[in-house]
């Protein structure tokens, strides 16, 4: 079959420790007739699910010169409910095709009896729901026969119930699944103004050395009833002065790490996306301590 | 796991999806803003999430649709829908598929006779975009049946093409609102058949002439081109003509006596 590309020679998959962005529809054939020089793109996986067509012509194509990070949002692993068996072969299926350097998923449920709700939903943490997350997390990594990164959420709401700090529920997650991290930094500071605590605590107490990648995004302002600020996790506009200075925070301690910059929504030009990501990597390259170090030698 | 803290994690998300589908419920009383007490507008923020972009999935598989109603009683719709039908999984690319059907019974929307057949053209390019590829038949595979083997021979079409018959014009309906440019009015208001077909990287839709939808439909029901022809019921019906233009549309995988 003419699109059964997957003999075709590709760059190899490891993602280096640069910038990519989120890979856009309306960008792809711009991307591919001008072959831009960045280090990844990531696609949500559930948008490359269907049996064949432009979809997997075209990141056949992209797969063929640039490293992928796969990213699910439709997992639901922060859910009572079992997983959706059929979804995670759907998720194996793309994972042995495009052979992402990295697969991830959120820290959140979105199934639910009624349906699929399409929005990433918080869960209260507890021994219980620790214990439901690592069997969830450890039947992917088995399904899917790899490691996967679980990343950190943007909340609105906490719950009553908890008996543990997000952080800590994230260690005892990483620690007993084995599991990566994927670090939202805007997500952090999203969760850190709602709920009134330090973010800068929250990295510190955050295990980086098991942060395998990083996102970086946009958030929308609102208030709440009480007239708080309210951030929104919105991927609609550029990363905001706070988040390049959380940015800046976790590369001094951690080192360079693949950092996305997610725009979902109001997707910009092609080059105002583009220059995001150099923006990325110019911070991730002046802040990481290990090149500091060669340069000083 | 003890099953009794079991129970609690479900009624706790059961709570929250109950609240989430009901604009009327207060925020789940297990939920904490930061003074301690549940929060409408906290709460509302994933309502509105799940809402929006249920809305703008729909607004992408239904641009067409969208410019015929306009943007707000467009909204007004899709949320109508989304309230009542929540995706079925997480592959979005097929949430919707049931969307046309909605509109026909959509009571405000009664006066647009021709809507819902729109909307099931706009529903049949986006299943004609993600379906399978296989590879389409060229002409050449004509040489290889004797006039009798053609009249018993039977088609295999391929997976992306879609058949659409309506007594509006939709075929002229859907182009005319293609791009963002001023619509020209409809010449001819008149019954149209339409077939998308995807043979390679790009979809395509084509306008069926006079009996062409009745000769692609009993074809695709495992007819031979005799048997389809007869089905076509129109007099002086040029089977060959359009055996070729489902060919050279890329519409056909196999032909087989």
């Amino acid at each position: 079959m003419a699109v059964s590309s997957c003999e075709l020679a590709r760059v190899a998959p490891d993602l280096p420790h640069r910038a990519g962005v989120g890979l856009k529809p309306e960008h792809i054939d711009q991307i591919l007739a001008e072959r831009p020089d960045i280090g990844f793109f990531e696609i949500h996986a559930e948008n490359y699910m269907g049996d064949g067509g432009p979809p997997h012509r075209r990141l056949e194509a992209i797969r063929a010169s640039y490293p992928l990070s796969l990213h699910g949002v439709g997992l639901s692993i922060g859910s009572p409910h079992p997983l959706d068996k059929d979804h995670l072969k759907r998720l194996a299926a793309l994972n042995k095709r495009y052979q992402p350097a990295m697969f991830s998923e959120h820290l959140a449920w979105s199934s639910h009896d009624t349906g699929y709700l399409n929005d990433l939903l918080p869960l209260p943490y507890t021994n219980e729901t620790l214990a439901v997350v690592v069997d969830h997390i450890e039947q992917v990594q088995e399904t899917m026969q790899r490691r996967m990164l679980l990343e950190n959420p943007s909340t609105y709401v906490v719950f009553a119930e908890s008996t543990m700090a997000e952080v800590d529920f994230i260690k005892a997650v990483a620690k007993r699944s084995g599991c990566g991290l994927l670090l939202d930094v805007s997500n952090v500071l999203v969760s850190a103004t709602n709920h009134g605590f330090d973010p800068i605590d929250y990295l510190e107490a955050f295990p980086l050395s098991s942060v395998q990648e990083i996102h970086l995004a946009g958030f929308a302002e609102a208030m709440d009833d009480a007239g708080h600020p309210l951030l929104i996790d919105a991927h609609d506009s550029p990363v905001r002065d706070q988040v390049w200075d959380l940015y800046r925070y976790v590369i001094g301690r951690r080192g360079a790490v693949p950092t996305l910059v997610e725009w979902d929504n109001d997707v910009p030009t092609w080059p105002i996306l583009h220059a995001e990501a150099r923006r990325a990597e110019a911070a991730m390259r002046s802040n990481d301590p290990v090149r500091a170090l060669r340069h000083a030698s | 796991m003890r099953p009794e803290l079991s129970t609690t994690f479900r009624e706790t998300v059961d709570a929250f999806a109950a609240a989430l589908a009901d604009p009327n419920r207060p925020a789940p009383a297990g939920t904490r803003g930061r003074e301690g007490a549940s929060d409408q507008r906290r709460f509302a923020v994933y309502r509105n999430n799940v809402a929006v972009s249920l809305i703008a999935s729909l607004a992408a598989r239904y641009p067409v649709t969208r410019r015929l109603v306009g943007e707000d009683f467009f909204r007004a719709m899709t949320r109508a829908y989304a309230a009542a039908n929540k995706p079925e999984s997480p592959v979005l690319i097929h949430y919707g598929q049931g969307f046309p059907a909605f509109v026909a019974g959509f009571e405000p929307a009664r006066d647009l006779c021709y809507l819902a057949d729109v909307a099931c053209l706009e529903n049949a390019w986006v299943e004609a975009y993600h379906a399978a590829e296989a590879e389409a038949l060229t002409i050449a595979a004509l040489a290889a049946l004797d006039l009798e083997g053609l009249a018993k021979a039977r088609a295999q079409f391929h997976p992306a093409v879609r058949l659409l018959s309506s007594e509006y014009p939709i075929a002229s309906i859907w182009s005319a609102h293609q791009g963002g440019g001023d619509v020209q009015p409809i010449d001819e208001w008149r019954p149209e058949a339409a077939m998308i077909a995807r043979p390679a990287a790009e979809v395509t839709t084509r306008l069926l002439p006079s009996g062409g939808y009745a000769f692609a439909s009993a074809l695709r029901r495992g007819a031979t081109i005799a048997e389809a022809h007869a089905a076509a019921g129109i007099e002086d019906f040029d089977a060959g003509a359009h055996l070729i233009g489902l060919i050279e549309a890329g519409a056909l995988t196999k032909l087989e006596s």
